[in-house]
Formats: C-alpha cells, sequence, structure tokens
C-alpha cells in the first residue's frame, strides 16, 4: 500500500468522485463541504461524514423500527425521523438518499404503508452504497495522505 | 377554483330553487285537485239528496190523491144507496145540501193534505185538523142517519162504518208518517253518506299533504347529511328507492282506495234503489189494500143497510132462496133462475147474453141476483150457486158472517180476470158470538161484490201516473206452490223485484204484489265519475312525485357528480400546489448549487471573457429563481390560499427599504428615485408589510427595467388627502401645477424636469374617489410611482394586467421579466381592498397609481417589524437645515426626509433666496442657527448645484459681515451620480459632502452624521465576500440545529467568514443560551426541530427579551453598557423556501430567513440587515 503513488491515488479518487456525481449519488454539496475543510479543520469533511452515518444509522433503525409492524405504525414519527434524514443528506450533498427520502415522505404522507417499507429497502440500499463507496474515498485519501506525506488539500474544485 | 366552486354553488342554489318552484306547484295542484274532487263529490251526493227530496214530494202527491180516491168513493157509496133505494131518494136530497158541505169540506181536506205534504214540520198539528174534520164528516154522516132512519138500532153500525172510514183516514195520514219518516231516513242515510264521503276526501288529501310532507322533511334531512358526509350518499339513495316504493305503494293505495269509493257508491245506489223499489212496491200494494178495504166497507155497509132495510120482509126481498119458495119467487120476479155457465166459463163470449141460458136446475137452494148495478144488470136472475167458485164463497160467507173472495176467475161477460166478494145479510141480529149454524140459518141473502182486478189496479197505477218506470204483478197465493196471477204482464225469471203481501181482508186468501224496475238499472254514473276523478287524481300525484322523485334523484346524482368531480378539481388542485411547491424545492436546490458554482468561479481567477459568462450565467440563474418565486406566488394567489398577514408596520422604512434596492441601478441608469411620503399619512399602520413591499418592487422594479432617463417618483398619500387637494396646486402634487415653461429651456415641473402623464382623470374612476364615507378606523393610502420611461403602447394596455403577459412580445427580449408581476400586484392590491390603475402615454412615461387599505397601528408596539434599528435617529432632533434647489418637488423630497430625521428644513428655490437665508441665519445663534444646507446637484440645471458654494464664499468674501467660520453652516451636495471629477471637485467647491440619491433615512442619516460628527461612525467597505466576513467577522454566532451534520457544516460556513460559532442542538438550550446580558450578536434557528420547533424557541426568546427590555427601561439608572434595548437578531434556516415558512418566520419574530445549505448572497443580505446600520455608503 506504502508503494503507491499518490498521484494515482487521486487520480482513482478523482475518478470515483466523478462516478459518484455521474450517477446521481453525491451533489455540489458534497463539493461545497470540501471546500469548507481548511487547515483549522483538516479532517472536517470526514467528521461531517462520520457524523452523518452515526445520526443515519440511528435514523435508519428508527424508521425500521417504526415500519416493522403495520399496526403500529406511526407516520408522522416517521416524518420526523425523515425530515432529520433529509436534512443532514441534503447538507453532505448525498442526493439519491434525499430522492428516496422524498419518496418515503411521500409514502408516509399517503399512510401506504406498503410503499413505506419498498422505499425503505430502497433507502437501505441507497444508505449502504454510498457508506461504502465513502468509505472508499476516505481510504484512499488516507492512503493517498499518507502517500503524498503531505497533508490533504482539497483541489477537487 | 373559487370562481367553479362559487359557479357550483349558484347551479345547486338554481336546482334548490326549481325544486321549491316545482313543490309549490304540487302543492297546488294537489289542493286543486283535492278542491275539485270534493266539489265533484258534493255536487253528486247533493244530486241524491234531491231525488229523495222529489221522491219524498211524490209520495205526497200520492196520498192527495189516495185522500181524494176515498173521497169518490164515499161518493160513489152514497150514490148506489141512491139508487139502490129510490124511496130514500127525497131523503138523499135532504142531505145534498150537507153533502155539499161534505164535498167543499173534502176539498179543503184535500187542500190540508196538500200543506201536509209541503209542510211536513206542522204535520202533527195539521193531522189533528184532519181528525177534527173527519169527526165533523162522521157527525154530517150521522146527521144523514138520523134523518133517514128513525128506528135507531143500526146506529151503532152506521158508526161504526164511519168509525171504519175515520180509521181508513186515520191509517192513511199515519201511513204518511211512516213514508214521510222514511223518506227522511233516506234522506239522512243521504246527508251521511255525503259526510262519510267528504270525510274520506279530507283525509285523502290530509294523507297526500302528510306524505308531502314527508316527502320533504327526508329530503331536506339528507340533503343536509348530504353537504356533512359525502358517506351518506348511500344512505341517500337507499333513501330514494325507499321513497319510491312508498310512492309506489301510495298510488296503489290511492286506487284501492278509489275502488272502494266505486264499490261503497255502487253499493249505496243499488242499495237505495231497491229501497225505493220496496218502498214503491209497498205503497202500491197498500193502496191496493186500502182501496178493496174501501170497496169491502161499502159492500159491508150495504149489507147491513139491506139487511136493515129488508127486515121484517117475507118473502125476502134478497137472493136467499130455497128451493121451496123458487116458485113463488120466480113468479114474483118474472124471470126464471138461471144457472150459470160453468162449461163456457173460460173461453171469451163477447155477445153474452143471459137470456139464452139455461134454467137452474133443481136445487136446495138458489141464489139468484135480483138486483144489480146497471153496469152489471145481465147477472140478474143468474143463479149464483150454480158457479162453483161463487157457490163456496156463498157457503163461506154465510158460515163466516164476513166478506169473502173467491180466487180470481174469468168475469162473466166482460170475461176479465176478477175475484168476487160476497157478504151475507141475515135476517136478524146474531150474536156477537153465533156460531156458523145460527149464522146460516140467518142468512136471508147475499151481497156480491165483483172486482176487476186488472181494472182496479190500472186504476190505481194511473194515478200514480209518474211511475211508469216500475211494473207490478198481483198474485194469487193461496196456493203457494201455484200462484195465480191476477194483473200485470207476464214476467220472465227476474231476480230484482220485491214482494209485498196485500191482505184483501179475507184471512183465506192470500196475494202478493210482485213488483220490479221495467228497466235495468242504469250505470252508477256518480260512482264511476268518482272513483275514476280520484284513481286520476291519485295518479296524476303519484305521476308528479315520481317524476319529482325521479327528478331529485337526477339531480342528486348530478350532485354527486358534481362533487366527485369537485373532490377531483381539488385533489388536482392540491396536487399542483404540492407539485409547484416540490418542484420549485426541487428546482430551487440545484439552481443554488449551480448559483453558488458561479459564485464561487466568479471568486477565481478568470479571465475577462471567462467572467463575462459566468456572471451571465449566475443572473440567469436568479432570474429563474425569482420567476420561480413568482410563478409559486401567483399559483397561491390564484388558489386563494395567501392570506395576508396584519402586522404593524413603517410604510415609510417599507418605501426606504425597496428604494435601497433600486438604489443601484437607478445611480448606474443616472435616473432621479425619491420617495414621498404625505405627513397626514401615519407612522405605522397594520397590513401585510411584506406584500405591500412585493407591490412596490413590482411597480419600481418595471419603471427602473423601462426608464431611461428621467425620474421615478414614488408618492403615498391618504386617499382623502388627495381627494380634497385634487384642485388645490399642493406643492408636492405636481401633477396638477400646470405646465409651465421655464424661461431657459422647456422645462415640465416635475421631479426631472421631464414630462409626465397626468393620472388625474383615470383616479376619479376609483372607487374609493367615489365613495363619500369612509370607516374612521381605516387607511386608505394611495401609492403613486411615476416614470419617464418608454411607457406603455396604447394597444397592449388593456392586457397589461394578464399574466405572463407582456406590453410587445420584443419587450422581453429588450428588457426581459417575463411580466408576471403586474399580475401578481394586481391581485395583491385586490387582496387588500384597492385597486390598480395606470396612465401611460408612449414616450412620455407611466403612471401606475394603487390604492390599498390598511388600519392605523399603535407607535410604540414593540414587535413592530421593521428593517432598520437605528436607535439614533434622536441625534438630529432640534437641528435646521436649508434646502436649495429650484425645482420646488424636489426640495419637498428633501425637506421630507429631514424631517424625518427631525431636522427643521426650509427651502429656498433661487439662489439668492437662498444667500440671503443662509446668512441671515448665520447671524443668529443658538436653536434658530442653520446646520446644514443641502443643494441639489442640478438646482437651476446642469452643475449649477456644484457652482452654487462659489457664490456663497464669493459672497462672504465681499460682503460686510463676515462671520466667524465654524457657524457657516455645512453644505452638502444631493446628487444621484457623481463623476470621478466631481467628487475631486465636490472638496475644492466648498461642500462637506455628497449624499448619494436616492435619499434613504437610514443612509441619510449615517452620512450626516459622519459630516457632523454625531454618534459613532464605522466605515465598511462593500464587495461581498469581503463583506460578508467583514461582517460576520469576530462576530458571535449562535447555530441551533438537531442534526448534527447541519450543525457542523452550519458552523463550518460561518467560521469562514470569520464568524465565533458555538453550537446547541435544540430549542431549549438555545433559550438558556439566549438568556439576555449574553454574547451572541446572531443566532442561526433551525424551524424543524424535534421538541421545541425553531418558531416556539423564538417566541419564547422575544417573550424573554421584552421582559427584560421592561425592566430596563423601568431601571435607566441601571448601567449595562451600550446595549439599552435588547433584540437578538434570529435567522430561521431552512430548506423549505414556501413564503408561508417565511410568513411564519417574520410572524414569530424572527428577523430573516436563510436556506439550507447557506447561500452566500442570501445569507449576506440577512446578515446586513443588522449590521449595515453601521455601514456607510461604500464611495466614502
Amino acid at each position: 500500500m506504502l508503494g503507491l503513488d499518490a498521484a494515482r491515488l487521486e487520480a482513482d479518487m478523482n475518478r470515483l468522485m466523478a462516478q459518484l456525481f455521474h450517477q446521481g449519488v453525491l451533489d455540489e454539496q458534497f463539493m461545497q463541504l470540501q471546500q469548507l475543510q481548511d487547515d483549522s479543520s483538516p479532517n472536517f469533511v470526514l467528521e461531517v461524514i462520520s457524523i452523518y452515518f452515526r445520526e443515519s444509522e440511528k435514523m435508519l433503525t428508527n424508521l425500521r423500527h417504526q415500519l416493522a409492524d403495520k399496526e403500529v405504525t406511526d407516520y408522522t414519527k416517521i416524518g420526523v425521523h425523515l425530515n432529520h434524514l433529509m436534512g443532514s443528506s441534503s447538507s453532505i450533498g448525498a442526493n439519491r438518499i434525499t430522492t428516496v427520502c422524498i419518496a418515503l415522505r411521500a409514502a408516509s404522507e399517503q399512510c401506504s404503508w406498503a410503499r413505506c417499507l419498498r422505499c425503505l429497502e430502497v433507502l437501505e440500499h441507497e444508505y449502504c452504497y454510498l457508506k461504502a463507496r465513502l468509505h472508499e474515498l476516505f481510504q484512499m485519501e488516507q492512503q493517498r495522505v499518507i502517500a503524498a506525506g503531505v497533508r490533504y488539500r482539497p483541489q477537487l474544485a | 377554483m373559487g370562481g367553479q366552486n362559487r359557479g357550483l354553488g349558484s347551479s345547486n342554489g338554481g336546482e334548490c330553487e326549481g325544486c321549491r318552484r316545482l313543490k309549490a306547484r304540487f302543492l297546488v295542484l294537489c289542493v286543486l285537485s283535492g278542491f275539485v274532487g270534493s266539489i265533484g263529490v258534493f255536487w253528486g251526493l247533493g244530486s241524491y239528496g234531491c231525488r229523495g227530496r222529489d221522491l219524498w214530494e211524490e209520495r205526497a202527491q200520492v196520498l192527495v190523491e189516495q185522500s181524494n180516491l176515498s173521497k169518490n168513493q164515499l161518493q160513489a157509496l152514497v150514490l148506489l144507496l141512491s139508487s139502490s133505494e129510490r124511496t130514500f131518494a127525497q131523503c138523499m136530497e135532504k142531505s145534498r145540501a150537507s153533502h155539499d158541505t161534505y164535498r167543499a169540506e173534502g176539498g179543503s181536506l184535500s187542500c190540508i193534505r196538500e200543506a201536509i205534504c209541503f209542510e211536513g214540520k206542522r204535520r202533527r198539528g195539521q193531522q189533528d185538523c184532519v181528525r177534527d174534520e173527519i169527526v165533523r164528516v162522521g157527525h154530517c154522516a150521522v146527521q144523514n142517519e138520523h134523518i133517514l132512519v128513525n128506528p135507531v138500532p143500526s146506529l151503532p153500525k152506521n158508526e161504526y162504518m164511519i168509525d171504519t172510514s175515520q180509521q181508513n183516514f186515520v191509517s192513511s195520514p199515519v201511513q204518511n208518517d211512516i213514508t214521510l219518516l222514511k223518506a227522511k231516513k233516506l234522506i239522512n242515510t243521504a246527508k251521511e253518506h255525503q259526510k262519510l264521503l267528504s270525510k274520506i276526501l279530507w283525509w285523502i288529501l290530509l294523507g297526500l299533504l302528510v306524505l308531502f310532507g314527508l316527502g320533504e322533511l327526508s329530503k331536506s334531512s339528507y340533503k343536509q347529511n348530504h353537504q356533512q358526509k359525502h358517506l351518506q350518499l348511500q344512505n341517500s339513495k337507499s333513501g330514494g328507492k325507499w321513497m319510491k316504493k312508498i310512492l309506489y305503494m301510495g298510488v296503489f293505495l290511492g286506487v284501492l282506495v278509489s275502488v272502494w269509493i266505486f264499490v261503497s257508491m255502487n253499493a249505496n245506489i243499488i242499495e237505495r234503489r231497491t229501497e225505493t223499489l220496496a218502498n214503491m212496491c209497498d205503497e202500491r200494494a197498500r193502496m191496493l189494500q186500502d182501496q178493496f178495504n174501501v170497496s169491502m166497507n161499502h159492500v159491508h155497509a150495504m149489507a147491513i143497510l139491506i139487511s136493515t132495510f129488508h127486515h121484517g120482509k117475507n118473502p125476502s126481498a134478497i137472493d136467499q132462496v130455497l128451493h121451496s119458495q123458487r116458485e113463488l119467487f120466480e113468479q114474483q120476479h118474472g124471470w126464471k133462475i138461471k144457472k150459470m155457465e160453468t162449461e163456457d166459463h173460460s173461453p171469451v163470449q163477447d155477445d153474452y147474453n143471459p137470456e139464452k141460458l139455461n134454467p137452474s136446475p133443481i136445487q136446495d137452494e138458489y141464489a139468484p141476483v135480483i138486483f144489480s148495478q146497471e153496469t152489471v144488470s145481465h147477472i140478474v136472475s143468474i143463479d149464483m150457486m150454480s158457479g162453483k167458485e161463487d157457490h163456496d164463497n156463498i157457503l163461506r160467507a154465510r158460515s163466516t158472517g164476513k166478506g169473502v173472495l173467491t180466487s180470481p176467475f174469468k168475469l162473466l161477460k166482460s170475461n176479465h180476470l176478477g175475484v168476487v166478494l160476497t157478504f151475507a145479510v141475515y135476517n136478524s141480529d146474531l150474536p156477537p158470538n153465533a156460531i156458523p149454524q145460527e149464522r146460516i140459518e140467518a142468512t136471508v141473502g147475499y151481497l156480491g161484490a165483483s172486482f176487476d182486478v186488472p181494472s182496479l189496479v190500472d186504476k190505481l197505477l194511473q194515478q200514480l201516473a209518474s211511475k211508469q218506470t216500475i211494473v207490478v204483478n198481483l198474485y194469487d197465493t193461496t196456493n203457494s206452490s201455484s200462484p195465480i196471477k191476477m194483473y200485470g204482464p207476464d214476467v220472465s225469471k227476474s231476480s230484482g223485484f220485491h214482494i209485498s203481501h196485500v191482505d184483501f181482508g179475507d184471512p183465506l186468501r192470500k196475494h202478493e204484489m210482485h213488483c220490479r224496475f221495467k228497466n235495468e238499472p242504469p250505470l252508477p254514473w256518480t260512482a264511476i265519475t268518482t272513483s275514476i276523478g280520484v284513481a286520476v287524481i291519485v295518479l296524476l300525484v303519484g305521476h308528479i312525485f315520481y317524476a319529482a322523485l325521479n327528478r331529485i334523484e337526477k339531480v342528486e346524482d348530478d350532485y354527486r357528480e358534481m362533487r366527485e368531480l369537485k373532490v377531483r378539481a381539488e385533489a388536482a388542485d392540491v396536487a399542483k400546489s404540492q407539485f409547484l411547491a416540490t418542484v420549485s424545492h426541487e428546482i430551487r436546490t440545484p439552481m443554488n448549487g449551480v448559483l453558488g458554482m458561479l459564485q464561487m468561479l466568479l471568486d477565481t481567477e478568470l479571465d475577462a471573457t471567462q467572467q463575462d459568462f459566468a456572471v451571465t450565467a449566475q443572473q440567469s440563474g436568479k432570474a429563474l429563481i425569482t420567476l420561480i418565486n413568482e410563478v409559486l406566488d401567483q399559483a397561491k394567489i390564484e388558489s386563494g390560499r395567501l392570506e395576508l398577514e396584519a402586522v404593524p408596520f413603517d410604510v415609510r422604512d417599507v418605501l426606504d427599504n425597496v428604494l435601497s434596492l433600486f438604489s443601484d441601478k437607478s445611480q448606474v441608469k443616472g435616473i432621479e428615485l425619491a420617495v414621498y411620503v404625505s405627513d397626514q399619512v401615519p407612522e405605522v399602520l397594520i397590513g401585510d408589510p411584506g406584500r405591500f413591499r412585493q407591490i412596490l418592487t413590482n411597480l419600481i422594479g418595471n419603471s427602473v427595467k423601462f426608464t431611461e432617463e428621467g425620474h421615478i417618483f414614488v408618492s403615498v398619500h391618504l386617499v382623502g388627502e388627495v381627494k380634497i387637494s385634487n384642485n388645490i396646486t399642493s406643492p408636492i402634487s405636481h401633477e396638477n401645477a400646470e405646465v409651465r415653461t421655464n424661461c431657459r429651456d422647456k422645462s415640465y415641473n416635475t421631479l426631472s424636469g421631464f414630462q409626465v402623464v397626468d393620472r388625474r382623470r383615470n383616479l376619479e374612476n376609483f372607487r374609493m374617489f367615489k365613495s363619500t364615507t369612509e370607516p374612521s378606523d381605516s387607511v386608505n393610502l394611495l401609492v403613486t410611482v411615476e416614470d419617464t420611461g418608454v411607457g406603455i403602447p396604447e394597444d397592449a394596455q388593456s392586457r397589461i394586467f394578464t399574466p405572463f403577459m407582456q406590453a410587445d412580445s420584443s419587450t422581453s427580449r429588450t428588457y426581459g421579466g417575463t411580466g408576471i408581476g403586474l399580475s401578481i400586484s394586481k391581485c395583491l392590491v385586490d387582496l387588500m381592498g384597492g385597486e390598480i390603475g395606470f396612465v401611460s402615454k408612449p414616450g412620455v412615461g407611466s403612471t401606475f397609481f394603487f390604492t390599498a387599505v390598511f388600519t392605523e397601528g399603535k407607535k410604540n408596539s414593540g414587535d413592530m417589524k421593521r428593517y432598520h434599528f437605528d436607535a439614533t435617529l434622536s441625534d438630529f432632533w432640534g437641528m435646521r437645515a436649508l434646502v436649495v434647489d429650484g425645482r420646488r418637488v424636489r426640495a419637498e423630497i428633501s425637506k421630507y426626509h429631514l424631517q424625518r430625521l427631525g431636522i427643521q428644513a426650509d427651502i429656498a428655490t433661487d439662489p439668492k433666496a437662498a444667500l440671503s437665508a443662509i446668512f441671515e441665519a448665520s447671524s443668529l445663534s443658538g436653536t434658530s442657527k442653520l446646520d446644514m444646507v443641502l443643494v441639489d446637484k442640478e438646482a437651476w440645471g446642469e452643475g449649477s448645484g456644484l457652482a452654487f458654494p462659489s457664490h456663497l464664499t464669493d459672497l462672504r468674501r465681499n460682503g460686510s459681515t463676515i462671520k466667524p467660520r465654524q457657524s457657516t453652516p455645512k453644505l452638502f451636495l444631493l446628487a444621484t451620480s457623481l463623476s470621478l471629477t466631481e467628487i475631486d471637485e465636490l472638496k475644492s467647491a466648498g461642500y462637506i459632502d455628497c449624499i448619494r440619491k436616492p435619499l434613504r433615512l437610514s443612509m441619510m442619516a449615517v452620512c450626516l452624521r459622519k459630516a457632523l460628527g454625531v454618534g459613532i461612525k464605522r466605515q465598511q467597505v462593500r464587495g461581498q465576500p469581503l463583506a460578508l466576513q467583514s461582517l460576520l467577522k469576530e462576530k458571535q454566532i449562535l447555530v441551533v440545529d438537531d442534526n448534527a451534520v447541519n450543525r457542523r457544516v452550519a458552523a463550518a460556513a460561518l467560521k469562514k467568514y470569520g464568524a465565533i460559532v458555538t453550537c446547541v442542538a435544540s430549542g431549549k438550550e438555545a433559550i438558556v443560551m439566549l438568556q439576555p446580558r449574553h454574547k451572541f450578536d446572531a443566532c442561526f434557528m433551525d424551524v424543524q426541530m424535534p421538541e421545541m420547533d425553531g418558531f416556539e424557541a423564538t417566541r419564547q426568546i422575544r417573550s424573554c427579551e421584552k421582559k427584560i427590555n421592561e425592566l430596563i427601561e423601568r431601571e435607566v439608572s441601571m448601567d449595562n453598557g451600550d446595549v439599552t434595548h435588547w433584540h437578538t437578531p434570529i435567522l430561521a434556516m431552512t430548506a423549505d423556501v414556501i413564503q408561508a415558512t417565511h410568513d411564519e418566520c417574520l410572524r414569530c419574530g424572527m428577523d430573516g430567513y436563510v436556506s439550507k445549505p447557506f447561500e452566500e448572497e442570501q445569507l449576506y443580505s440577512a446578515v446586513a440587515r443588522f449590521f449595515e446600520s453601521d455601514a456607510v455608503d461604500p464611495t466614502f
């Protein structure tokens, strides 16, 4: 791993980012987020993203819990959770998750349990996908940082 | 949608009205038909009653005739008596006189009888009368008898006879009575029927009404339900079916009722008919019987007379002849006793000749006829014993002592069917209880009376002449198995006859009278018409109800359909607005991205072309966002969901704020932009400042867009003020002033000297100007936006307020824009209860004006929404200023702004006056000294303003009264735009500073403060990222967001601009953190938070601040630094950009609103409001 070239890692990262953007998994907000990272907070993006995953994990668990039983589903609570999830997702620019959230919210507004469940599955899938990709990204970045031997400075914009 | 609703409502109303009319028609028809039906029934019954009365009268007639008849019979008896015994002729003649009186009396009797017929009520008394008369008759007869017969043994018998006649007479009134009673009863029953029928009819009517009422009730009730619940539609449908079933049942019942009416009436008629028949039959039978009885009495009387007269004669003068006496008898009479031809009994012999008859064979005894009436003289000398019937009869009569009848047989000669009544005459008085043997022995002769039954009955029936309708048969039913017909036509066996028993006084003989109607009963037309009438009414009513029910059903169906359509339309509407909200949100998010990126791109190093492209892209994006907002607004206004706020606001502040928006553009274009608010307009109004601002922004924006040179002038007046001063030339309503040509150049007395259009005429069309009275608490504002732009083409003026319609398709190419702004403005003005209008002349300019209704607010309401928080306006109180301007209008505007700052201002319109005023003022001291002089850059034409101070210095240098420099007022130049050289000239010319137009309160305050050294001034450099940085640098900012990610991002973004950020995760923590005497300069609050949302938290913070402020106000002495008024700016952070959220933010006391994620420019404009009060125009 140490032997890998920093430039190659960076290229890989850019490719992955481009792919994610192309797929619509991420949007500009993620880039803005990266813009906010500077010397004063070198691990800002990572920090935010890890907060995001921690929070989202909770939200997803809650949602899954709420939708476990058709009879006791509280759609207003689902709406609250969803708003939370949507807010944080749009903040980090997780575009596809936001989209699925909107769909799920629409389903919950119509109190359609089956549709909610379907959306939740899609949401979980999207979430896992995003998590895996971002994990990959951060790993690459760390490797690149190590490889470059310098501190990471965003040049993506 | 509203219009559609209204349309639906009105159509519903129409249906309802139609229904009501239909129902009213029903009711009228029901009542009418009931009325007609009842009239018909009454009429029918009335005719029945009449018929009954007829019957009764007829009967009375019969009675009269009957009484006449008996009178005649009496007469006949007398005649008979007179003829039978000539010896008493004299006697009879003597009695004639009395007889005449009797006749007369009889006449009177008949008269009385007639009276009886017509005056039923006095019947009883009259009957008594009749009795009296009869008694008198009796006396009369007694007198007669008295004269006739001296030995008086027969007197009792005579009396008896009269008694019988009396009985007869008496009996007939009684019977008359009975008949009367019967007739009465008949009429009564008819009346009862009538009553019953009318009752039934009324019940039917009542039932119909009740049914109708029930229908109505249920209809209305389920209509209500309809309105309440859609679910109950099913119910109502079943209700309709139920109603129909009831209707069918009702119709069926009605038909049944009509059938029943028919049946009962028919039965009634038949019953009455049989009753009539029975009555008539009985009557005839009785009459016959009476007649017969009368005749029998005659015979009886005669028998007694004869026996009296022949008493003691031997051989008897009458026809009892024993064989032993035959010779003697024959000799005496001169004829032989002849025998009846029993063999030739039946065949009819017209040439009957008693001379041809054989002499009677030898028998024990004979009963030859020795004396007969003239009409039957042919039977004299015939031995009655020889006929079988007569023989039996004679024997029977002899043994019983009473009149005895034969069975019907053919009479001699006439050969008519007849009966013979035989009476025995006894030679001596018999004891009343004589045995038959004694009777036989006492017999001296017989008295026979033959009755020609057909002629008798015919005569009787002829008396009842009108009775052609009845067929009478008389039978002898002594032998019940084979009755012998005595009278009447042959009858084929028919059922409809009535049998009356006739007693002819012979107990051995039984007679019956059979009567039947000649004609078949007529069809019961009354019953048929009545029942058919009822049936028709019922069916008609049923049909009407059915039609109504069908109609109701149809209307209901339509209603349901409409309802569904409405629901669908509403759903579509909701979907539309949801779609708009979602789409706008969804578009805004990427647009924010685009704009943000473009902004970042502009921040990077770009060459000129790239810069240009990026700027263009950014502007397009911004335009798009504006458009989306406008479309959203339009949609909301159209759906009627836009609600206006009612919050206190300062209209002048709003105008300043709007003006500041366009200050850049107007300065660039070199247009004069000015605002004037009449001092009669209250300081604080209650209304929707946001919407008011929107209208103004639209109008001013348009004006700025279309004006290249000249001015844009916004004026606000009260409607009443303009109305009053319409003809008075007030200094500011310059449009009233006549065009004044300046001596130097052709200019108008307007703000910039350009020509403007005259709006007066159009204003007069406004509703507010027409109405003379206005409510006292409302403030009607008239806002005029006047420009000197290109104007609107005549042909486009009509559609200027139509959405997406621009004056010209080329307009959008030249000036951009969508043309939605004016339509939104119009809607908003309508919502504010005002009107909007415009006057435009191509090439001259346009003037837009609108009215709006607000209410006056209290001045010191704490939560008033302000764009500026300037507590230091009092710095300028008591200062004096001189406005030097050649144009009065412009000078007035400057004066207005100065007055708002508390500066007392005077106006000098020409240089000399100005100079003298300055000198005059500088000689004074104290409060009346002049603090400042404001000179317009173009006071008397191009560049004349700049040259003004030179006059002053010239004067000062030359003048005798040179004052110390410090007392000279400070000179300010008012200018829209200044070139760099002019800025240089400014200082050298002697001006302290230049105030850039458009004049605004905050800006003027800052400028004057700086120049005069009043208050604290801080200079800020504008330039946006930098400005933001400078605005936020070192500021303590609290970020409240429950979302850790958002919190982190927001904190990072704010930190980027140098702010010191503190984060909390909930509204409650925020409240704790923002307890007064905190260090925070601003707070960013997330709106959607669990437990306590941003609105609630803000509300609590504001209430807390208010308390503290009150406390501070009370303890003024308390030293708490510079801060005298706690009002922490709170900005909402929300991903939701819908206006409603914005409104909600403002309502709960937030100061502004930024969308998440942060957009730099928006963040700046939001933040700048709080920190701008320190900001100074960047030029200086």
